[in-house]
C-alpha cells in the first residue's frame, strides 16, 4: 500500500467515526422522542384517571320510618322496590340543614346525594328488613359534581355562575367535612357495575366482560383456522397460480379496512343469519375475519423460518410429512405463531368501527351473562363516556383507559408466558 | 408442551361452552336512533332498568335517519322495539315502515331541544341574527344584484359591520346528524327567509311554475335544477324545493368545520381557539357553562325558559316511536314509555329537564300520557 492512500485513508477515518457517532446520536435521540411522547401519553393519562378510582361517601342520619317509606311495618319484597327512599333520604338532608329554604336551595340540596343512594337504601332494607322503625347514620354515595369538589377538582376562585357546584353546596359539604361525615373510599363499583348515565355509578365491568366474551369467540375461531391455513399453505400446498392468488388475496385482506368487515358480519351474520344484534357472539365473528389475515401471515412467517434441517431430519428417520409438521416444526415454530396471534387478538381488542355496524355501540347496563346477551365492549366504552356530556366522565374515560391498557398488558405477559414454556430447550 | 397446549384449548372451550345461549326472543328491550335524544333515553332506561323488575334497555345511537331504517325494517325480534328521533317520522319513512309491516306506530313527543351557537367565554359573546347566520355559513347567497354567488363573507365583519372583524370559523355536526339537519332548516333556512327574494320563492306551489321559474332566472340559476328536481320527485317541484337546494347547503371551503358527531370535542376546541364558534344541542352548553356560552340570536340567548316559551329561534321537537306489534311480547316496552312520560321524568321538575330536555307544557304532557297508556296509532 502506497504512502498516499495510508494518509487519504486516516483523514477520512476521522470523518467516518464521526458520522457513525453521529447516527447512533440520532439514533437514541429517536428513541428519547418516542420515549417522551409514551411518558405525556401515560402521565396523561394516569393524572387525570387515578381520581376515579376513589369515591367520596357522606354519613347521613337516615330514619327508617314505615309511614315515611310508605309502606307497612313487615313490608314485602314488592313492596319495598315501591318504596319512597326517595323521599327519606331528602328528608333526612333537610333535618341536618333545617335552614335551607326554598325550591331551588333544596334541589341543590338534594343534588349532594347520588340518585343511586336509594337503590343501595333498598337493597341494605332488603337485606336486613329489621331497619324499618329505625334510626341509622348511613354512608351514602355522594353526586359526582359533590364528590368532584370533595376531591379538590372545583376551582373556587370562578364566578358562581361558572361553576357546576354553587356556593351554598361548598358551604354545606365543608360543614359536613368538618364534621367528619365525609369520606374518600375506593370505588368498587367501578368494578362491579355496568355502564350508567351518572358518572359516580357507571362501573366498566360489562364492558370488560364484554371484551373478554368477543375475545374468547375471535380466538376460538380465528386461532385454529389461522393456524391449520398457514401449515397447509406453507407445508402441504403445491406452488401454483391458485396458491399464489390465494396469498395475494390474505395480504390484501389484511389491509382492508375493519369498517368493511363490521358491514360485511352486518349483512351476512345479522340480516342474513338472523344472529342477534349488540351480542358477543357477532362481534367476535366479525373480529375473527379481521383478524384471521394477521394470523394467517405471521403464522407462515413463522413456519417458514424453521431451519429445512429440521424437516430433513425427521423425514429421514422415517416420519411421515403429518408427522414431520406436527411432531417437529409445530413446536419450533409455535412461539412465532403465539405472538402473531396475540398481536392479532390485541388489534382486535382495540377495534371498535366494525362493530359500530353491528350494535355494539350502545348503552347497556346489564352485565352480559353469555356470548349471545347484548354487550359493549372496553374500546365502545370509553368512546361512550368521551362523548358524555356529563364532567364526571373524563376521568371515568381515563380510567377507563387504564383498564384496557391493563388488560393488553395482561394478555401480552400471557403470549410471553406461553412463548417461554413452548420455547425448544 | 403437547398436553399444556391441549390444556390451555381445552379451557378455553369449556369457557365458551358454558356460557348459555339464550333463546331466540329478547327479554330486554332493543332501542335505536337519535343522538340527541340517547341522552336523555339512557337516564330513563336506567332508572326504568333499578327501579322495576323488567331489565334495562340497550339503547344505540345510530342518528335518527339511521334509526327509523332499522325501526321500518319490519317486525320481529331482530328489530329494535323503539326509535329515538330528533324530528318527526317523514312521510317516506312511514311509508316504508306500511310497506314492511310496521303499520301499528305510536309516536310519542318528549320535549324541545335548543341547538346553541356557542363560543369560548374568553371571548365577548356574539349577537346574532338568523339572516348573519345564513350569510356566514350558507354555500350560495345573493349578491349585490340579487344574483345567488359563492359566499363570499371571509370575516363576521362582512356579514354585518356591527360584528367583530374575526375570521369566520364555525366546528358543526356532519350530515348524517340530525342536529345538522334541524340547524340547517331553523338557522339557515330561517336566516334564509329574512331575504325577501328567497321568502317568495319559499312560499310560491307547484302550480306557479312560471313564477317560480322567474324567481330563479332572477337568483342567476341554471334551470336544469328544476327539471332534474321534478325529475326526482315524479311531479313539478314547489317553490320550498327550489327554496331547500339553495338555503339549506352549507359552504365547504373550510369556515364550517366538520367536527364529528362527538360535541364534547366541539367543546374542547372552542376553549383552545376563542374565535371559533361552535354548534352542539343545548344539554352541551348547560354542562358546559363554565366553559362556553351561548350566542344571542335575534335577541334571544339560548336558556331553557327562552326554549321552552319559544322565544329562542333555533329549537326542534324531539320523539320517540313505540311498534305497537311489539308491545306485550317483548316485555316492558309500553311500562318503559310510561316511565319516560310520568310526571317524575317529563314533568317540570322531573329528573330529564334536570338534564338539559325542554319539558312540554302542562297540556301537551297530559296528551302525550293518555296516547301512551292507549297506545294511539300514527296515522299520516
Amino acid at each position: 500500500m502506497s504512502y498516499n492512500s495510508t494518509t487519504a485513508i486516516q483523514a477520512s477515518l476521522k470523518k467516518r467515526y464521526a458520522r457513525e457517532r453521529r447516527f447512533q446520536w440520532y439514533g437514541r435521540l429517536a428513541v428519547l422522542t418516542g420515549f417522551v411522547f409514551l411518558f405525556i401519553l401515560l402521565a396523561d393519562i394516569v393524572s387525570k384517571g387515578t381520581p376515579a378510582f376513589t369515591q367520596h361517601f357522606i354519613r347521613i342520619a337516615v330514619n327508617f320510618d314505615a309511614d315515611k317509606l310508605e309502606v307497612s311495618a313487615n313490608p314485602t319484597e314488592e313492596e319495598l322496590y315501591a318504596a319512597n327512599f326517595n323521599g327519606v333520604i331528602k328528608q333526612s338532608l333537610r333535618e341536618m340543614f333545617p335552614d335551607v329554604s326554598g325550591r331551588k336551595d333544596k334541589r341543590a340540596l338534594y343534588k349532594l346525594i347520588s340518585i343511586g343512594a336509594e337503590y343501595d337504601l333498598r337493597d341494605s332494607v332488603l337485606e336486613n328488613p329489621g331497619l324499618i322503625g329505625t334510626k341509622q347514620e348511613v354512608w351514602l354515595r355522594a353526586h359526582s359534581e359533590a364528590g368532584s369538589y370533595l376531591k379538590g377538582q372545583v376551582d373556587t376562585q370562578l364566578d358562581e355562575a361558572d361553576r357546576r357546584v354553587k356556593d351554598n353546596q361548598i358551604q354545606w359539604l365543608d360543614s359536613l367535612r368538618a364534621e367528619g361525615r365525609t369520606e374518600s373510599r375506593f370505588n368498587v363499583i367501578f368494578f362491579t357495575a355496568g355502564d350508567s348515565r351518572e358518572p359516580e355509578l357507571a362501573g366498566i365491568k360489562a364492558a370488560l366482560l364484554g371484551s373478554a366474551y368477543t375475545l374468547l369467540v375471535t380466538f376460538f375461531l380465528a386461532f385454529p383456522v389461522g393456524v391449520l391455513a398457514a401449515i397447509y399453505l406453507e407445508e402441504f400446498a403445491p406452488r401454483n397460480r391458485l396458491t399464489d392468488l390465494i396469498e395475494i388475496n390474505i395480504n390484501n385482506l389484511a389491509a382492508v379496512p375493519s369498517i368493511v368487515f363490521g358491514l360485511l358480519g352486518l349483512a351476512v351474520f345479522i340480516n342474513f343469519f338472523e344472529l342477534p344484534r349488540s351480542a358477543p357472539l357477532v362481534g367476535g365473528m366479525v373480529l375473527s375475519l379481521m383478524t384471521l389475515p394477521t394470523i394467517i401471515i405471521t403464522s407462515r412467517a413463522a413456519i417458514q423460518a424453521v431451519p429445512p434441517s429440521i424437516r430433513q431430519a425427521a423425514l429421514g428417520v422415517g416420519a411421515s410429512p403429518l408427522q414431520t409438521v406436527f411432531h417437529h416444526v409445530i413446536p419450533v415454530a409455535m412461539p412465532g405463531i403465539l405472538t402473531g396471534s396475540i398481536i392479532g387478538m390485541a388489534q382486535a381488542l382495540g377495534e371498535s368501527a366494525p362493530l359500530l355496524m353491528i350494535g355494539m355501540v350502545a348503552f347497556i347496563m346489564d352485565v352480559p351473562g353469555g356470548v349471545t346477551d347484548p354487550s359493549t365492549v372496553l374500546p365502545v366504552q370509553i368512546f361512550l363516556w368521551a362523548d358524555s356530556p356529563e364532567r364526571g366522565f373524563t376521568e371515568k374515560t381515563s380510567a377507563a383507559i387504564m383498564v384496557l391498557m391493563t388488560f393488553l398488558i395482561f394478555m401480552n405477559a400471557l403470549a410471553i408466558y406461553l412463548r417461554r414454556r413452548f420455547e425448544m430447550k | 408442551m403437547k398436553k399444556q397446549l391441549i390444556g390451555v384449548i381445552a379451557t378455553v372451550a369449556g369457557l365458551a361452552a358454558a356460557t348459555p345461549l339464550s333463546a331466540a326472543t329478547r327479554d330486554n328491550i332493543s332501542i335505536v336512533g337519535s343522538s340527541t335524544v340517547y341522552p336523555f333515553a339512557t337516564v330513563v332506561a336506567e332508572r326504568f332498568g333499578r327501579s322495576t323488575s323488567f331489565k334495562a334497555p340497550k339503547i344505540e345511537s345510530t342518528g335518527s335517519g339511521g334509526g327509523l331504517k332499522l325501526f321500518c325494517k319490519g317486525v320481529g325480534a331482530n328489530t329494535p322495539d323503539i326509535t329515538n328521533s330528533s324530528r318527526r317520522i317523514k312521510q317516506s319513512e312511514y311509508d316504508d315502515c306500511q310497506a314492511n309491516g310496521v303499520t301499528d306506530i305510536v309516536e310519542v313527543l318528549v320535549g324541545y331541544d335548543g341547538i346553541a351557537i356557542a363560543n369560548s367565554k374568553a371571548s365577548a359573546q356574539m349577537k346574532l341574527s338568523l339572516g348573519d347566520v345564513y350569510r356566514a355559513l350558507a354555500k350560495d347567497i345573493p349578491g349585490p344584484d340579487g344574483k345567488l354567488i359563492t359566499n363570499p363573507n371571509k370575516t363576521w365583519k362582512d356579514v354585518n359591520p356591527a360584528l367583530p372583524a374575526t375570521k369566520i370559523e364555525v366546528l358543526g355536526p356532519p350530515p348524517t346528524s340530525g342536529t345538522r339537519d334541524a340547524f340547517a332548516e331553523l338557522a339557515l333556512g330561517g336566516g334564509a327567509k329574512s331575504i325577501p327574494a328567497l321568502k317568495a320563492l319559499y312560499g310560491m306551489s307547484a302550480d306557479d311554475a312560471a313564477g317560480i321559474k322567474s324567481a330563479m332566472q332572477s337568483l342567476g340559476m341554471s334551470m336544469g335544477l328544476y327539471d332534474s328536481l321534478a325529475e326526482q320527485k315524479g311531479k313539478p317541484p314547489k317553490g320550498k324545493d327550489i327554496f331547500k337546494t339553495i338555503a339549506y347547503a352549507v359552504r365547504e371551503d373550510g369556515a364550517y368545520i366538520e367536527a364529528g358527531e362527538n360535541d364534547n370535542l366541539i367543546v374542547q376546541k372552542l376553549e383552545a381557539n376563542p374565535n371559533a364558534l361552535g354548534i352542539f344541542g343545548f344539554s352541551f352548553l348547560d354542562e358546559n357553562g363554565d366553559k362556553v356560552q351561548g350566542s344571542l340570536i335575534d335577541g334571544v340567548e339560548p336558556t331553557f325558559d327562552s326554549i321552552a316559551d319559544g322565544d329562542y329561534p333555533v329549537s326542534r321537537p324531539l320523539y320517540f316511536y313505540i311498534k305497537g306489534a311489539h308491545v306485550g311480547k317483548i316485555p316492558g316496552i309500553q311500562e318503559y314509555a310510561i316511565e319516560f312520560t310520568s310526571e317524575r321524568a317529563m314533568g317540570e321538575d322531573g329528573y330529564l329537564p334536570e338534564r338539559g330536555l325542554i319539558p312540554l307544557d302542562e297540556e301537551e304532557l297530559e296528551q302525550i300520557q293518555s296516547d301512551v297508556k292507549s297506545l294511539q296509532r300514527l296515522e299520516m
